[in-house]
């Protein structure tokens, strides 16, 4: 791994360390838990891929993994900025989390696993990627709210990247992903601890 | 005076090695988190320097006297045959003198500031030395947990320097120290295990084998980041840092728990490396 790819992804653990430390005090418990684990999962990949390097990004464990990203920072979301939906969400993050689990530990050969990830991750990503355009937009929320869905954007970008990767159709080559990904892992937490600190 | 430079930097180039810098860094690290942890008012920078000073003094000399007497043990092991020692690029004599003279220096200077702090590193070091390295280790595979209170002791040094006396946090804390050992030495154990054999010392792979060593280094991991954790919350830390430790912690634990369902030698090293980054993480939580 280059030095540089090691310099961001250790700038990306030392940024989700801060936001779990200091960036989410002073919310109610559901969103600091939900929160905490979304960083919390971003610092442990972020120092793993720093000591094992970015095969450890070939292990199975690696799906189920980045699903909880997506799903608990969007529970964040939901609890804090949609009271209302706030049970329907957690049943939904629940479900889904129960389902990826299920269909990735289960040998299934039909296309269920692909749908089941692709419908958890789509309605979740796109939580994380609207809720905050829309709220900074409607001024329900200050217009930096908005960059924590650009780092929506940028981790469904990721997601996609490396999902077409592991189907074995990538977008890029496995060399270009890789060469992005500490760029990109590093963006998007960035954009996500600016959007909660001006939000 | 050109010749006398070269030659005392040829001679420190030498001794570097046998003070293993970076094991001693994180034991002096502990020590220092110790003391902050007791968050002392007042803090002098000639304490925090007679601190670190005596602490690295005593943790480097005890080092090289353990080198001094492995000496036969790493010219065996492919691994530690190119020490200086081992190799013979620092005679056994001279090592012995450099050892004990920082290790005599080590405790003078810490009995000189605290007389109950300089016997916790008097403690620490004859433990290390003698009871670890001298009786146990050649004799038993359990003699890492005299090397883990041994390890324990400069973090309940460094905070019984800076409370003045022994509290139930330091002694958590050298608790959690003492457990995190096996996870640092036993994953080196069996990523260098046909060593250790060459060399014929028993370890825990080679007397219970690796099954049984990856559980006990799961369980190790979880006792020492419920240790770390509770002494964390009982120092006061900010709930925001114990938020961190508790991620922290976690990742231990997945590391640990994953190598004992689905064994491999890079999960094996990655845990080792992932724990020293722990210990120093929250050496440095818990010093905030």
């Amino acid at each position: 791994m280059r030095v540089l790819d090691r310099l961001l992804l250790l700038l990306t653990g030392l940024l989700a360390a801060y936001q779990i430390a200091v960036g989410i005090d002073g919310l109610t418990s559901v969103p600091i838990a939900a929160y905490t684990v979304a960083f919390g999962v971003l610092l442990v990949a972020g120092l793993l891929l720093l000591i094992l390097g970015m095969e450890v990004l070939a292990s199975p464990a690696v799906v189920i993994v980045s699903t909880v990203i997506p799903l608990s920072l969007s529970l964040g979301l939901v609890w804090e900025r949609l009271p209302a939906l706030r049970v329907a969400y957690a049943a939904f993050v629940l479900l889904g989390f129960v389902a990826v689990l299920v269909t990735r530990l289960i040998p299934i050969q039909n296309k269920g696993p692909v749908i089941v990830l692709a419908v958890v991750h789509g309605i979740a990503g796109l939580t994380i990627t609207l809720l905050p355009v829309a709220l900074a937009l409607t001024g329900r929320a200050p217009l930096g709210f908005a960059l924590v869905g650009l780092g929506g954007a940028l981790i469904g970008a990721g997601g996609l990247l490396l999902s077409f990767l592991r189907a074995g159709r990538p977008l890029l080559s496995r060399e270009s992903i890789l060469k992005v990904l500490p760029g990109l892992l590093l963006l998007m937490t960035a954009a996500f601890v600016g959007g909660f600190h001006f939000g | 005076m050109t010749s006398v430079v070269r030659r005392i930097r040829t001679k420190l180039s030498l001794y570097w090695p046998l003070t293993k810098s970076l094991q001693t860094g994180l034991l002096l690290s502990t020590g220092l988190a110790g003391y902050m942890s007791a968050r002392c008012p007042v803090t002098h920078w000639y304490d925090f320097l007679g601190l670190g000073l005596s602490l690295y003094l005593s943790i480097a000399g005890s080092t090289i006297l353990n080198m001094w007497y492995d000496r036969d043990l790493d010219a065996v092991m492919n691994r530690t045959h190119h020490r200086p020692l081992a190799d013979g690029r620092v005679s056994p004599g001279e090592a012995v003198r450099l050892g004990a003279v920082l290790s005599a220096l080590g405790v003078a200077l810490s009995l000189a500031m605290d007389p109950l702090y300089g016997l916790i590193v008097a403690a620490g070091l004859v433990t290390d030395v003698v009871v670890y390295t001298i009786w146990l280790k050649r004799r038993s595979a359990w003699s890492i947990v005299w090397g883990g209170i041994a390890g324990g002791m400069p973090i309940l040094a460094g905070r019984t320097y800076g409370l003045g006396a022994i509290d139930g946090v330091g002694a958590l804390l050298a608790l959690a120290v003492l457990f995190w050992i096996p996870t640092h030495i036993l994953t080196f154990a069996m990523r260098y295990h046909e060593d250790y054999r060459a060399a014929r010392i028993p370890t825990f792979p080679s007397t219970y084998g690796f099954p049984r060593t990856r559980l006990a280094i799961a369980l190790s991991s979880g006792v020492a980041a419920l240790a770390i954790g509770l002494a964390g919350i009982l120092i006061g830390i900010e709930w925001g840092f114990v938020r961190l430790l508790a991620v922290l912690s976690g990742g231990l634990l997945l590391l640990a728990v994953a190598s004992v369902f689905k064994p491999a030698e890079r999960l094996n090293f990655g845990l080792f490396k992932y724990a020293s980054l722990y210990m120093l993480s929250a050496m440095v939580l818990l010093s905030i």
